[in-house]
């Protein structure tokens, strides 16, 4: 039986369908069997990320409206044998989808998974509410700015609402330059002020869009700082302890990773 | 001659009808209807304030306006207050209520209020863009970073308190103050309260309150206000 992650964030442009992605692709290298979802009808961009936009034949919308088999909407990654998508429609009605169908495929989806991600449309409407109906679990994605630290806030709150075990927390986005400057919130005051467990940070790195625009997720890519964040914090999702990553460190430090991760 | 019902005091601030608490109220009503008349004031006399005590009577709202419009036909007569030493078993609930400490152990996130009547004693944070509402006082064991309204009904003599002080807003009955447009790290251990003369809120070190002020609970305040 798998375990439902949504990936939320309130605000948008964090990085949650970054987020999704490469800790899909990460659990997918540590030999995980992930679905992901992406629950942004009308503004889907999981599939871009991922570079499978060309194999969409059917979405989301047609799984619930019953148009097709959920097996049917199922893209298989195109570097992974246990790496799939249910892409979000970009057409059709987004008023189609309600909690009570997205828990029942969900539930289904459980049966043959490990983990599925699921990618939350920003905001607290309707499309939130979707999107975290079948979670087991949440991960809390935000930038040190105040303005997404807020609004993380909000969300946190919301989700202690609901029947979820207490969300965990994912910074991204992090500028080393300007936190040492004190230009950004400091890690340290993030979590203070959200008070929830610190799952991982990563660093900002200009690779990250580089390899989105490919359609090929950072987490493929075996030495960016931001590659091993992202795989740091899936191990953490498999109960590994990973210590948090020296932003300071440059060169040397990325080496003893890699012996660490006995890298292939 | 029989038991007079009512008695007449004046005093610098005006009069005091004291009237008699075993007497029927219709007979308390002629009675004090009399007496007006007889002791009618001249036409040039200030207005005077009446204050009027009923002793251990109870009366409704009907006759607390009966006994109003009597007094008040007297042209130069203004009822101050009508005080009794009794209260109805509702209304000493409904003090109880509104005197209480509220505790609750939760962090108040953005978006989320938190209200409560009587005092708000709270263990945890408020984060930026949460609220805290209580009738009366509200003490905050953790940071106070969003905003707190303390005397929601109007209560003035209400105080703020946080372990860490940086809140976004401070408010206490009608009034409000909001923090300095530069950052600030917060304060520890202060409290906000109304500095009567300029009616705005004051900041102080909480361990300097004992000195400035008493926290009194509504139940305190009540009493001693009536």
């Amino acid at each position: 039986m798998g375990e439902a992650i949504v990936i939320t964030s309130g605000k948008g442009g964090v990085g949650k369908t970054t987020t999704a992605a490469n800790l899909g692709t990460s659990l997918a290298l540590l030999d995980k069997k992930v679905c992901l979802i992406d629950t942004d009808i009308g503004l889907r961009n999981l599939d871009v990320v991922l570079g499978l936009e060309n194999r969409i034949i059917y979405d989301i919308v047609d799984v619930i409206q019953e148009k097709c088999k959920l097996q049917q909407a199922l893209i298989k990654d195109k570097r992974f044998d246990c790496l799939y998508l249910l892409p979000a429609a970009q057409t059709s009605d987004k008023t189609a989808l309600t909690a009570e169908g997205m828990k029942q495929m969900i539930d289904e989806l459980k049966q043959d998974y490990d983990y599925i991600l699921i990618d939350c449309p920003a905001g607290i409407e309707q499309g939130y509410q979707n999107a975290v109906a079948g979670a087991d679990k949440a991960i809390v994605v935000t930038t040190p700015e105040k303005s997404s630290v807020r609004d993380a806030d909000r969300i946190i709150g919301l989700l202690e609402q609901e029947e979820i075990e207490p969300p965990h927390l994912v910074i991204n986005r992090i500028r080393n330059h300007m936190m040492e400057n004190g230009d950004m919130l400091a890690i340290d005051d993030i979590v203070q002020i959200l008070s929830i467990e610190l799952l991982g940070i990563v660093a900002d790195d200009d690779e990250v869009i580089k390899a989105s625009n490919h359609g090929e997720p950072i987490a493929f890519q075996p030495n960016t700082r931001a590659s091993i964040a992202y795989r740091n914090i899936a191990r953490r999702i498999l109960g590994e302890s990973v210590p948090l990553m020296n932003l300071e460190q440059k060169e040397g430090f990325f080496d003893k990773v890699k012996k660490a991760l006995g890298f292939r | 001659m029989t038991k007079q019902f009512v008695t007449i005091k004046g005093t610098r601030d005006g009069l005091t009808l004291i009237l008699d608490d075993t007497c029927a109220f219709e007979d308390l009503l002629g009675e004090l209807e009399r007496v007006l008349t007889a002791n009618d004031i001249e036409g040039d006399e200030p207005m005077v304030t009446v204050t009027v005590k009923i002793g251990n009577r109870y009366v409704t709202q009907k006759q607390e306006d009966q006994l109003r419009e009597t007094i008040r036909k007297q042209k130069k007569l203004v009822v101050e207050e009508i005080t009794s030493n009794v209260i109805l078993k509702e209304k000493a609930l409904q003090w109880k209520e509104e005197s209480e400490v509220r505790l609750h152990q939760k962090i108040v996130r953005s978006g989320q209020v938190l209200e409560v009547t009587g005092d708000l004693l709270l263990v945890g944070d408020v984060n930026p863009g949460g609220k805290v509402v209580a009738s009366g006082n509200i003490f905050v064991m953790g940071n106070l970073r969003g905003i707190a309204h303390a005397g929601v009904k109007g209560n003035k003599d209400t105080i703020i308190a946080a372990s860490l002080m940086a809140p976004s807003q401070l408010r206490i009955a009608e009034v409000i103050s909001r923090s300095p447009d530069h950052d600030t790290e917060g304060v520890p251990m202060e409290c906000g309260y109304i500095d009567t003369s300029k009616d705005q809120i004051v900041m102080d070190q909480l361990a300097r309150l004992a000195k400035t002020r008493s926290i009194m609970n509504a139940f305190e305040r009540r009493v001693s206000h009536g």
